[in-house]
């Protein structure tokens, strides 16, 4: 366990060091979205630059961001002003809130179709469900928000084209009404994926001896699958879940773009095109995080659950 | 322009009325005509919402630090300058009670000796005083070598300012410099009281949460969604009308167009109308959808350092075989102006009478031939070692400038002249590729004039050449001496007319050295909900709220 964790604190500093050299090595830099301003000169950006310490040797920088991250200090964004931290957790509620409703909508639904697909295998349901995850995986998901808006919003009326809520209604029902397309868009993929790997699981569970013997000794079949083959099945799905659980606080790009929600993903997109150095390594960090965590806490969770495993 | 102080503040809605009827013809949409634009009445006490729809985030609160045009947005319903500028490019007081002028006084013979006297009516928002100090703090904060300032052209040559009273102040230049009275309508002052009681005015908690004189107060910040201001019901100018203003933000343009169509957002400004969504725009129900004229000239922008640009027949010859009609109507819906200056149409020092471009290739030819560059094996021409070849670059993602590439590559290539398309990332280009002049040539939409002032000594000017040394943003490495001597008389003189003769010869001039080739200048579609009244479009400032004060709802 201990050795784990050293592995990923290793990890961790790798990624912030690849993290940090490609980030300044992309040319431009946070200034050059003044360059076309005709009042700025080249001067003042020299200015500016030395004024954020940008013009320090990279290393020198690094270290700084580096000590500062060790006493909690994430940096200020070079755009918005405030502490790095800050400017994350005003985010991270958009995306929890999304990502949170689509992952409900996503493993409930999934998980039926994969249990359902593969104890009919080779039905019209199975195959309906196979076709079905094919063209959610492979039509993009903007595609699906932008017709989603098309026709919901703009020709029936029924939901907003965007946003978390209607300026002057902060209500629950206001939030739930602006929640649904997106969380409906976003899920799409994410029952594809689910319904497929629940699928293959139910599958593998399927054809383990304890289930010949527990339908051999008499058990209804309804009560096969529930208790043997479910149970079973859905070990593997911790594993997948450990993957998943970090694009719960990251976000998805593109359907919060695509919706004006204001969460993380689109907070990175932002953060890149205006080279706001601290916010992009708080988010690369924070991801970096989420993810190692993650992935050991799905490893633990595989370990307890089932005694064959057992943690280098 | 009015002396009066009760309607200084900006504009009075009878200044309103007045310019919205002079102006109309020229800048609204045909579908506006016909009726009266101010039907209605204001209402007596504020009421109602508005909420503008803007594609990037407003997030620089602090209206000195460095900021985007969508800042402006902000700091134009909070703040006040001493003075702004109209539409017309008309200069009115806004803090101050009068513009001073060589005439009345308020700026010496010699240019040098400035007197601003300033409102004995105007509070923060918190309350206090705003007197002559806070012109001073803010003034002086601007070039504190420890703030993060924007930019400080023409400040930096303010010296000994003096409080002489709570409404009067006076400093000294140290060179005269007339554009500075352009700079200040850009200028917004802040509190001496809250920012300067502030160790570090570059963390201060001011600068996330402001107090201004403004007609808005600062409300709250939804960050990455919205931000809403509130009205402040002592404003000592015309209005507020309207209890909220509020910014929403919406990156992707078909999005931020969407959300117009289905009603979520009321007003959509400058440029956040895509061309090719204007038919579209102007179809739908209860819209009203403006094309105003902008102030950014779309053009070949070429680096004159390198040798194939340096021959003025080389210049001519590209800019022949331009074929300008096709790229404005064809791929920009026919929607930008024709102009062969950088001078913006709508500008009183626009040059109406520049020679016509003609779309020519047979013409081109002949000048590259009689110029002596030859067609090679390959087709390309080539003089004394030197091939007509070169790359031409802009932003990755611009569609319809990729096209405009695509299209004058053909051209270009019929009359023997080889262009390489090599596009950026945004971040890439703006950087030293194009501040330290490492491009052959761009394609680019460029804004000229700061503040709508006719000086363009940052662009035109020798010594703006950042690439050789010099302090500017001639990334184009322009150099003629009869410019730069022109350049520098005008920011000497501050009478219009005199400025006028002097700007316009600087536009004759260009034309005729053609260190960038216009292909147009651009038009921005703006719409808004039927009902919303008093919006005045404004060029000449960077910001569509630049009077959001006087909007309402009928």
């Amino acid at each position: 366990m201990f050795g784990r964790l050293l592995q990923s604190l290793v990890l961790l500093v790798i990624v912030s060091i690849i993290g940090f050299v490609v980030l300044n090595l992309i040319p431009g830099g946070p200034l050059a979205q003044y360059a076309l301003d005709p009042g700025m000169t080249q001067d003042d950006r020299i200015r500016i630059a030395a004024q954020l310490g940008l013009d320090r040797p990279l290393w020198v920088q690094y270290l700084d961001w580096a000590s500062g991250m060790l006493q909690g200090d994430w940096g200020t964004s070079f755009r918005d002003g405030n502490p790095v931290l800050t400017v994350i957790g005003r985010h991270v509620y958009a995306t929890l809130l999304l990502m949170g409703s689509a992952t409900v909508i996503a493993v409930s639904i999934g998980t039926w179709i994969g249990i359902r697909g593969a104890t009919h295998r080779y039905s019209s349901f199975d195959y309906v469900a196979t076709v079905g995850a094919m063209i959610a995986l492979s039509i993009p998901t903007f595609w699906f928000g932008l017709i989603g808006i098309y026709v919901f919003s703009l020709r029936l009326g029924w939901f907003p084209a965007g946003n978390m809520y209607t300026i002057g209604d902060a209500s629950v029902m206001n939030y739930l009404h602006h929640l649904i397309m997106p969380s409906v868009v976003l899920a799409l993929v994410h029952i594809a994926i689910w319904s497929r790997f629940m699928r293959a699981a139910t599958l593998d569970a399927i054809s383990q001896e304890f289930v010949k013997t527990a339908r051999a000794k008499g058990v209804p079949e309804r009560r096969v699958i529930m208790k043997h083959v479910v149970g079973n099945a859905l070990l593997p799905m911790i594993t997948l879940a450990g993957v998943q659980l970090p694009s719960l606080l990251t976000g998805a790009l593109v359907t919060e773009t695509v919706f004006t929600w204001p969460g993380m993903g689109r907070l990175f997109l932002d953060s890149l095109g205006y080279s706001d150095y601290p916010v992009v390594m708080g988010l690369l960090m924070f991801s970096a995080i989420l993810t190692i965590a993650a992935n050991f806490v799905a490893d633990v969770v595989v370990a307890l659950v089932d005694p064959r495993i057992r943690l280098a | 322009m009015t002396n009066n102080p009760k309607t200084g503040s900006g504009l009075s809605r009878r200044n309103a009325l007045g310019i919205m009827g002079a102006s109309a013809a020229a800048l609204l949409a045909p579908n506006l005509l016909g009726k009266p634009a101010f039907a209605q009445t204001p209402p007596d006490a504020p009421s109602g919402r508005i909420i503008v729809g803007v594609s990037q985030e407003p997030t620089v609160f602090n209206p000195l630090m460095p900021k985007i045009e969508v800042d402006d947005n902000v700091h134009f319903s909070v703040f006040d300058a001493l003075f702004r500028i109209t539409e017309e490019g008309v200069i009115v007081p806004n803090l101050a009670t009068e513009v001073p002028t060589q005439e009345n006084g308020g700026i010496s013979e010699d240019g040098l000796q400035w007197r601003i006297r300033l409102r004995d009516d105007v509070r923060w928002h918190d309350g206090e005083l705003f007197t002559a100090e806070d012109v001073k703090f803010t003034l002086e904060l601007i070039v504190n070598p420890d703030f993060r300032a924007w930019r400080t052209t023409g400040h930096n040559l303010v010296r000994d300012i003096e409080v002489v009273s709570p409404t009067e102040i006076t400093w000294r230049m140290e060179e005269p410099f007339a554009p500075y009275m352009s700079f200040l309508t850009e200028t917004f002052i802040v509190p001496a009281h809250i920012l300067g009681a502030d160790d570090n005015p570059n963390e201060a908690a001011f600068n996330r949460a402001p107090i201004g004189t403004g007609a808005f107060r600062w409300g709250q910040r939804t960050a990455g969604d919205n931000l809403t201001l509130v009205a402040n019901p002592d404003y000592f100018g015309e209005g507020p009308y309207i209890e909220e203003l509020i910014f929403r933000y919406i990156p992707d343009m078909t999005v931020l167009f969407t959300q117009f169509q289905s009603g979520a957002i009321d007003l959509v400004g400058r440029a956040y109308i895509t061309q090719d969504n204007y038919e579209a725009a102007r179809n739908l129900p209860d819209r009203v959808v403006d094309l105003v004229p902008a102030t950014s000239i779309e053009s070949i922008y070429l680096n004159l350092e390198r040798p194939q640009f340096k021959e003025r027949a080389v210049r001519e010859a590209l800019y022949l075989a331009l074929d300008r009609d096709s790229i404005v109507d064809v791929l920009y819906y026919g929607l930008p102006n024709q102009t062969e200056t950088f001078m913006p149409r709508q500008s009183y020092y626009y040059h109406d009478g520049l020679p016509t471009h003609e779309f020519n290739l047979e013409k081109a030819r002949q000048i590259l031939d009689e110029a002596g560059w030859a067609p090679g094996s390959d087709g390309i021409r080539a003089k004394d070692g030197v091939r007509l070849s070169f790359n031409n670059s802009t932003t990755t993602g611009a569609h319809l400038r990729e096209q405009a590439q695509q299209f004058v590559q053909q051209t270009f290539r019929d009359i023997g002249v080889e262009m390489n398309i090599e596009n950026l990332p945004a971040a890439v280009m703006w950087g030293d590729f194009w501040g330290m002049s490492q491009f052959d040539s761009a394609m680019v939409g460029v804004t000229y004039l700061i503040a709508a002032d006719p000086d363009v000594t940052n662009r035109f000017h020798s010594v703006a050449i950042t690439a050789q040394g010099g302090r500017g943003s001639n990334t184009g490495q322009y150099s003629n001496p009869e410019v730069d001597a022109l350049l520098e008389e005008g920011a000497r003189t501050f009478d219009r007319e005199q400025r006028r003769e002097i700007y316009l010869r600087v536009q004759e001039i260009i034309r005729d050295d053609l260190p960038y080739l216009p292909l147009f200048a651009y038009t921005q579609v703006m719409g808004r909900k039927a009902g919303i009244e008093g919006f005045v479009p404004n060029t000449n400032t960077r910001s569509e709220t630049w009077h959001a004060a006087g909007w309402y709802w009928a």
